[in-house]
């Protein structure tokens, strides 16, 4: 916005002491995410020790080793995946076509159904309500009882819908004058205008299903149906505090400290790999849903 | 809102050119009032699919998210599974009375009030300084660069947000400890005493969520008018001045709105990560209302005392919700939703 060479030379100073701030504040951000790595690829010992500052002591893989071997790791991995695909797959189905209605002038009540779903934003039953619910319909310990019960929140609808009605309506009268119905102009008008809406929406779902974990830890009691998160919080619970664990791995060369770490490492890294296609859209979606004149 | 006042009778302007003649016949048609009933069946008739769009959302609401709103009245009954929640019998206020003698309740909510204190004094101007600061910035990449790391950990689970804290806060293996002693100093129980909770979790909130709440008040940057800035050139003022007297009144209405906001959430403290650090020596600086509720319920199956806890804490969150809500529309005739 400003030319450099116009700067004074407070100005000038004033911008470098800002990036060196901010330089600060970035690594300060970063750090974590090295130290964490650091520790997964360090020695069981080193890493009790506390010796790991920035880059892995004794480096060794005996900690990825170590999980990599747990048959519960891999289940819980494919979970995750099922959960992110055929969460993020269910919220769209239910989420597109009622934000689309909601756009709709000619929807009689509209008013009311606006509100209907507001509400919920506002005010919740809570916890036990909510729990006990899901037990009365029987979705305790269910795969599609996670699936299907975290499907919609009313953020996401209102945030396609006010997308959907800030398209001018000459996009759909074209396709209207062929004789389209409203499935089908939603599916060949609005779908492809709102691209980026619903990549945005799209992604911040995907990354709450794969970070999500207080209801699965209430909600589902089978190992083989747990999420990583929740193994992951099972395995940092437990290594700390299991004796056995703790004889065991000084002669394998890991400890609690870098399996835990591993783990961490191993779920962050395909957050890390959709990490950029999120980061394209959400500036814009964020400021989509967010305060509108 | 997008402005979509200027249709006739809840019917864009551009509609009605469309449909001019079927909205004449129906006007046609609902001057005798016996043929009212022809003219909704016709609109459904026509406009049936929308509210097929709609129908499955409009249910998933209901089972998901109103039946256990029904469901709230255990705070008023003696509830066990087997009578199930229509079955128990009404005990009144009883739970409430329970709550307002219990210690560790009164303890919950005034933990969580203080622990969001701390988040707005401490959490709230953090994406804002960051936002002022990456305005400042000139060298496009390095700005890129520092903003592409800085909104990361919105991104991250709390449980490994949770992993990560534990590791680095470890009193042998945890780097904070490995400085410590550097410096001479005996290591630190941080997680089993309750004096360092708050710090760790608020400190945490801000690590994690200070770059990506800074979007907001960069796109208000984003909004102000260069012109100002070029007559401030003009004027002879410095960069410093101009980010006083220009972008922070500027984006004012943006950071009250925001303020607001925080306010109205003052319940809503992020119970997953207290949960996930938290621990029976901490509960007395650290336990909120959620993770309160959390125990007695979910844990020791008292439900409905529990409940009652949950209503009351969804009920201040709603009426400082809905005046925050007002509020903002009253300073900005800007509506929230």
């Amino acid at each position: 916005m400003m030319n450099w060479n116009l700067y004074s030379r407070g100005d000038k100073f004033f911008a470098i002491i800002v990036s060196v701030l901010i330089g600060m504040f970035t690594a300060a951000t970063l750090y974590p995410f090295i130290y964490i790595a650091a520790v997964s690829f360090s020695s069981g010992f080193a890493a009790q020790a506390g010796k790991v500052v920035l880059t892995p002591i004794d480096a060794t893989l005996e900690a990825y080793g170590y999980i990599l071997k747990d048959p519960q790791f891999w289940i819980s991995y494919r979970n995750t995946f099922i959960y992110t695909i055929g969460g993020t797959v269910m919220s769209l189905l239910f989420i597109i076509p009622c934000a689309y209605a909601l756009s709709r002038p000619q929807l009689k009540g509209r008013r009311f159904f606006n509100l209907f779903i507001a509400f919920t934003m506002w005010f919740n039953a809570g916890l036990i309500p909510f729990f006990l619910n899901m037990r009365d319909l029987g979705l305790l310990d269910s795969m599609f009882g996670i699936i299907l019960g975290f499907a919609i929140n009313a953020f996401n609808i209102i945030l396609l819908r006010n997308f959907f009605e800030s398209i001018p309506q000459s996009f759909e009268e074209a396709a209207r004058m062929d004789g389209a119905n409203d499935f089908q102009v939603l599916w060949k008008v609005f779908i492809p205008l709102s691209k980026p809406a619903i990549a945005t929406i799209t992604l911040f779902l995907i990354v709450a299903r794969w970070n999500g974990f207080f209801w699965a830890m209430v909600l589902l009691q089978s190992e083989s149906k747990i999420p990583l998160q929740v193994f992951l919080r099972h395995t940092i619970s437990n290594l700390s505090d299991d004796d056995e664990f703790a004889i065991v791995q000084t002669a394998a060369g890991f400890s609690a400290e870098t399996v835990t770490a591993a783990i961490i490492v191993c779920s962050i890294i395909p957050v890390l790999i959709v990490y950029p296609f999120i980061q394209k859209y959400f500036e814009k979606g964020i400021l989509l849903g967010g305060v509108k004149e | 809102m997008s402005d979509r006042n200027s249709d006739v009778g809840g019917i864009p302007v551009e509609e009605v050119v469309v449909e001019a003649s079927e909205a004449l016949r129906d006007r046609r048609q609902t001057r005798t009032p016996d043929k009212k009933w022809v003219t909704v069946l016709d609109h459904f008739r026509r406009e049936w699919q929308i509210y097929a769009m709609l129908l499955p959302t409009i249910i998933w609401f209901l089972v998901f998210l109103y039946k256990p709103m029904y469901g709230l009245q255990i705070a008023f009954k003696d509830y066990s599974i087997f009578r199930g929640v229509a079955g128990s019998p009404w005990i009144g206020w009883e739970h409430f009375q329970t709550l307002f003698s219990n210690d560790q309740f009164i303890r919950a909510v005034r933990n969580t009030i203080t622990i969001s204190f701390y988040n707005l004094i401490f959490g709230f101007p953090a994406p804002i300084i960051l936002a002022l600061m990456f305005n400042e910035v000139l060298h496009a990449s390095y700005k890129r660069t520092a903003q592409t790391i800085v909104y990361l950990p919105h991104f991250i689970s709390s449980v490994i947000i949770a992993g990560i804290v534990i590791t680095a806060f470890s009193p042998t293996a945890g780097i904070i400890n490995t400085f410590i002693s550097w410096l001479g100093y005996d290591p630190v129980y941080f997680l089993t005493q309750p004096q360092w909770f708050r710090p760790i979790f608020v400190g945490t909130g801000i690590w994690q969520e200070a770059g990506f709440g800074s979007i907001v008040f960069l796109a208000a940057i984003a909004g102000v008018n260069p012109s100002l800035y070029e007559s401030a050139v003009v004027d002879g003022a410095n960069r410093w001045q101009m980010m006083w007297k220009i972008t922070i009144p500027s984006i004012l209405p943006t950071i009250l709105i925001m303020l607001i906001i925080r306010i109205g959430n003052v319940m809503e403290v992020s119970f997953e990560l207290v949960i996930l650090l938290y621990q029976p020596s901490t509960y007395e600086t650290a336990d909120v209302v959620n993770t309160w509720v959390y125990r007695q319920g979910l844990q020791s199956g008292q439900y409905d005392l529990a409940a009652a806890a949950g209503l009351f804490n969804a009920v201040v969150a709603f009426v400082l919700v809905m005046t925050a809500n007002t509020l903002s529309r009253r300073f900005s005739r800007t509506s929230l939703w």
